[in-house]
């Protein structure tokens, strides 16, 4: 029995996992994280158009602050978010982009004096501040009042990543590659590790720890088209899940990103609508105006994604062999722009379609893209059921995205939280020792061994890869942007089969150590059950929320709907996991139910949203002498490590 | 485009370390090609249709991340953005990126050299400050044609068709080659790092350094990113020249 110690055991080398690694280290608590593959190929790199983190600092941020940031995401979120989450991330952004800058993410600077850019189709002068020369600049992204995504011309990801491994590596802090958790090990409700295997040798090691932290992105690779990685498959949460303690929230919210490429689904950033990129239609129509004449093409995603759709249905898709699609056209933005700022985006065209954008227009769909599920945790980043185990970034369900995310604001998640995890994280080491029995370690070990061995040497079975294929079709045929009653109830029932057929799964190549198809075998009737608690959740929320968009229930109902999912999974042997539902208390938000200003508002209101509006302004009336700073804190107290309280400075502005 | 499918033919190195008696070979394999068809997605095809102990890298599929470097009929190249319809004989050969340890098949551990690299040339700012920057204040300025030019420097996604590619490396094993000098290159531009040349000069100052290459160019010939090696090369050469 192999078995490794530590305080804090990460499993995830992205942006968030590097993050709390380093938190934890800097607290004087040993990390080790674990990953699929070298941390600097993790899928955080694939974030191409930016951070948001209200800086101000460009003239199109001007008076740009924390509480517009939080606006920008609550409304983004559909309400659905946890607000004080929400306004931890706002307060903290700013922080962590600072830190980062520190650290050597070569931001692009501010360039004092005139610049050309192009807004609603046209070429507009605007002119930066001299006084804000080499401070960090930003580009417009959807869903946002301000111009508030920080940038490094559109390798933001890689950037970043980059950065904090670089500081991960300064700091000795180890990454154990081409290791994957395949179970978390627990007891009496609390989470004492992971049982891990080699992906190389094929052997299992159980990595012991007192806090274990799960940070391994989403779960796009349920859709048989996603822009995701082809590794985000959700293992992470799916360890949590089969925990049968641990909690996963709102998997039912699902992203799907307006402009990646057809077929392949490769994104195309947002960036390209930020900096002035149009969608046309077969006649070369710019169509978004008519649907949403105030954002236009850069309505939040969800809202732009159903608008397109919508488009298509109405025969004004460009039709080819792989279906209907639009085109995103940023031509307009010329050479010089897109080969600065676009560039990554010019490099996919030229090697996946052999099109120049600089001068051709680029087919685009709606295409799987970011889970705002997760694995469901406090605001500290513990699971609020399972002692021990913390989950950051896109794994999580932390929560400040609620039903719909905002372009940029899920890098900043992940350093964000992984900053605040991080300090929750060495907390729990340093008020909890290593006390689990060998016993206990070995119970999970030979859990593990056993299902491994049984997939060695049964003779016949399923084809691990065939029920992944059929899952996935599943997905997109059935739980995709927009659902319906109907549609999901088959989705469901079909993926009940696939979970009993995945319990017999036979494979071609019988070795032990290095072998994609054990791989895949291990990973499938995970993937399975997470597909299912997507599913499930869409069929039984019976309204209209972010991402969620049901045709049968086009209205968002915050009467009976303002509530987050969760799912647990008790029994290994049951065909179905079991859901639960949170109240969001309207009498303690910070920003009270109302309408988006964009997409369509036909809002159930919930009894509670007229009595908060009241109370809120009543705080306003009763304080009139409070700044914003202070009304945040009569509306929405907050508690956050003492580190991050400090007010951030603006140029221009000071700490106000 | 004809409508006739073209049979593609792929010869792949064949090769796992870990089982027993196991011996390099060429195994040919073939693939009915389909529109935009790219190396990765005819490997897939291979694995799940055809042979499932097929080892070899993927994760973005992008070309972003650089996990799938290898060897595409004698180039180093990221599989994943080559079309299939840039062979016209539709013969394709396949074999893992020379240099680096091997785990099976077109499988290498790029991961392993990339972390020793970054720790070798001590991939980070250097500058006590950074640790305790408050970061409530406004960020330093920097200009922003600077922070520009350290980005094009810092495009490298570690795939390692530069080792792959380089005499020199194949010569003295130690060599630092392009990837740590485009690394030190960007470092050195960097404000914000403060260590001085002569710090420089300690990690390549030798032939295992900046001195030892031939200047066959084999990296700026192969770099998926286009990343300028030779320029960069050449000026860590004449920097270090002038420290000694």
């Amino acid at each position: 029995m192999k078995v490794i110690y530590t305080d804090s055991l990460i499993i995830g080398g992205g942006l968030a996992g590097l993050r709390v690694a380093i938190a934890a280290k800097q607290r004087g608590y040993e990390s080790i994280i674990l990953s699929l593959i070298p941390a600097k190929r993790s899928h955080s790199a694939a974030a191409q158009g930016g951070m948001q983190a209200s800086l101000g600092a460009c003239v199109k941020g001007d008076g740009d602050d924390e509480d517009v940031h939080f606006g920008d995401t609550v409304k983004g979120s559909d309400w659905g978010c946890d607000q004080d989450v929400a306004r931890m991330f706002v307060n903290t952004a700013p922080k962590a982009i600072r830190q980062f800058a520190a650290w050597g993410v070569p931001w692009s600077r501010v360039q004092g004096g005139d610049r050309e850019v192009i807004i609603n189709g046209q070429k507009v002068t605007i002119t930066e501040k001299h006084e804000a020369q080499g401070l960090i600049t930003a580009r417009d992204f959807g869903g946002t009042k301000k111009w508030r995504t920080c940038f490094t011309s559109d390798g933001t990801g890689h950037t970043m990543l980059y950065a904090m491994d670089n500081k991960a590596i300064q700091m000795e802090i180890p990454v154990h590659e081409r290791k994957e958790a395949i179970a978390l090990i627990h007891e009496d409700g609390v989470c004492h590790g992971a049982v891990v295997r080699d992906l190389i040798t094929g052997k299992l090691i159980a990595y012991v720890a007192k806090a274990t932290t799960i940070a391994t992105g989403g779960y796009g690779r349920l859709y048989a088209v996603s822009t995701n990685a082809v590794i985000s498959e959700g293992i992470g949460t799916a360890i949590a899940l089969e925990t049968g303690i641990a909690t996963l929230g709102n998997m039912e919210a699902v992203q799907f990103h307006p402009t990646a490429i057809v077929p392949v689904g490769i994104l195309t950033t947002e960036g390209c609508r930020g900096d002035g990129g149009l969608l046309l239609d077969k006649d070369g129509y710019r169509f978004m105006p008519d649907y949403e004449p105030d954002k236009k093409e850069l309505a939040s995603r969800d809202v732009v994604s159903r608008r397109m759709t919508e488009h298509m249905r109405k025969g004004k898709g460009v039709s080819s062999r792989y279906g209907d699609h639009l085109w995103l056209d940023i031509t307009l933005l010329g050479r010089k722009h897109i080969e600065k700022n676009l560039r990554e985006v010019k490099e996919i065209c030229e090697y996946f379609l052999g099109i120049d954008p600089v001068k051709e227009y680029i087919p685009v769909r709606p295409t799987q893209h970011y889970s705002m599920g997760g694995v469901r945790t406090k605001a500290t980043g513990e699971s609020p059921t399972l002692k021990g185990l913390f989950s950051a970034g896109e794994a999580a369900c932390w929560d400040m995205h609620g039903f719909n995310r905002l372009g940029g604001n899920s890098v900043a998640e992940t350093v964000v939280a992984g900053m605040i995890v991080g300090e929750y994280v060495a907390d729990h080491c340093a008020a909890n020792g290593l006390n689990v029995s060998t016993h206990t370690i070995q119970y999970f070990l030979k859990k593990e061994e056993k299902k491994i061995t049984d997939l060695l040497v049964r003779d016949y079975g399923e084809n691990p890869f065939e029920l992944k294929a059929a899952m996935q079709k599943i997905m997109m045929d059935k739980v995709g942007i927009f659902r319906n009653g109907e549609d999901l109830a088959q989705a469901v029932e079909e993926l009940k089969v696939l979970n009993q057929r995945a319990r017999n799964i036979a494979l071609r190549n019988r070795i032990s150590s290095s072998n994609p198809e054990l791989v895949e075998a291990i990973r499938v009737p995970k993937m399975i059950k997470l597909a299912q608690c997507v599913a499930y959740g869409a069929m039984l929320r019976t309204e209209s929320r972010g991402a969620h968009a049901r045709e049968d229930y086009p209205e968002r109902n915050d009467r009976d709907w303002l509530k987050r999912t969760l799912t647990t999974w008790k029994d290994d042997a049951a065909d179905l996991p079991e859901v639960s539902y949170e109240n969001l208390d309207v009498m303690r938000m910070e920003l009270a139910p109302g309408s988006r200003g964009y997409g369509v508002d036909n809002t159930v209101h919930h009894p509670d949203t007229e009595k908060r509006e009241a109370q809120i302004d009543q705080i306003k009336k009763d304080n009139p002498g409070a700044d914003r700073h202070e009304m945040q804190e009569l509306l929405n107290p907050l508690t956050i490590p003492e580190k991050f309280k400090g007010k951030n400075e603006r140029i221009g502005r000071g700490y106000k | 485009m004809s409508d006739q499918a073209r049979i593609l033919k792929f010869q792949i190195f064949r090769y796992n370390p870990l089982k027993q008696g196991d011996k390099p070979r060429m195994v040919t394999y073939e693939v009915t090609e389909a529109p935009g068809m790219t190396i990765f997605i005819a490997l897939n095809d291979i694995r799940e249709n055809q042979d499932p102990s097929l080892q070899f890298d993927f994760v973005c599929r992008a070309g972003i991340c650089g996990s799938c470097g290898m060897v595409v009929n004698g180039r180093p190249d990221l599989a994943c953005r080559t079309l299939t319809s840039k062979f016209p004989e539709g013969e394709i050969k396949l074999l893992p990126l020379p240099g680096f340890e091997l785990i099976g098949d077109l499988s290498v551990n790029t991961g392993k050299f990339m972390r020793a690299m970054s720790e070798r040339v001590e991939s980070w700012i250097h500058d006590i400050k950074a640790d305790e920057v408050n970061y409530d204040r406004l960020e330093e300025r920097m200009d922003p044609e600077v922070a520009d030019q350290i980005y094009e420097l810092e495009r490298c996604v570690e795939c390692g068709c530069c080792i792959s590619a380089c005499a020199t490396k194949r010569m003295r094993p130690d060599f630092l080659s392009a990837v740590g000098f485009m690394r030190l290159a960007r470092y050195a531009l960097d404000p914000r790092d403060k260590r001085t040349d002569e710090e420089f000069y300690e990690i390549m100052g030798d032939d295992d350094g900046v001195f030892g290459c031939m200047t066959l160019l084999g990296c700026e010939d192969y770099c998926p990113k286009d990343l300028p090696h030779q320029t960069q090369i050449a000026y860590l050469r004449r920097k270090m020249v002038q420290v000694r």
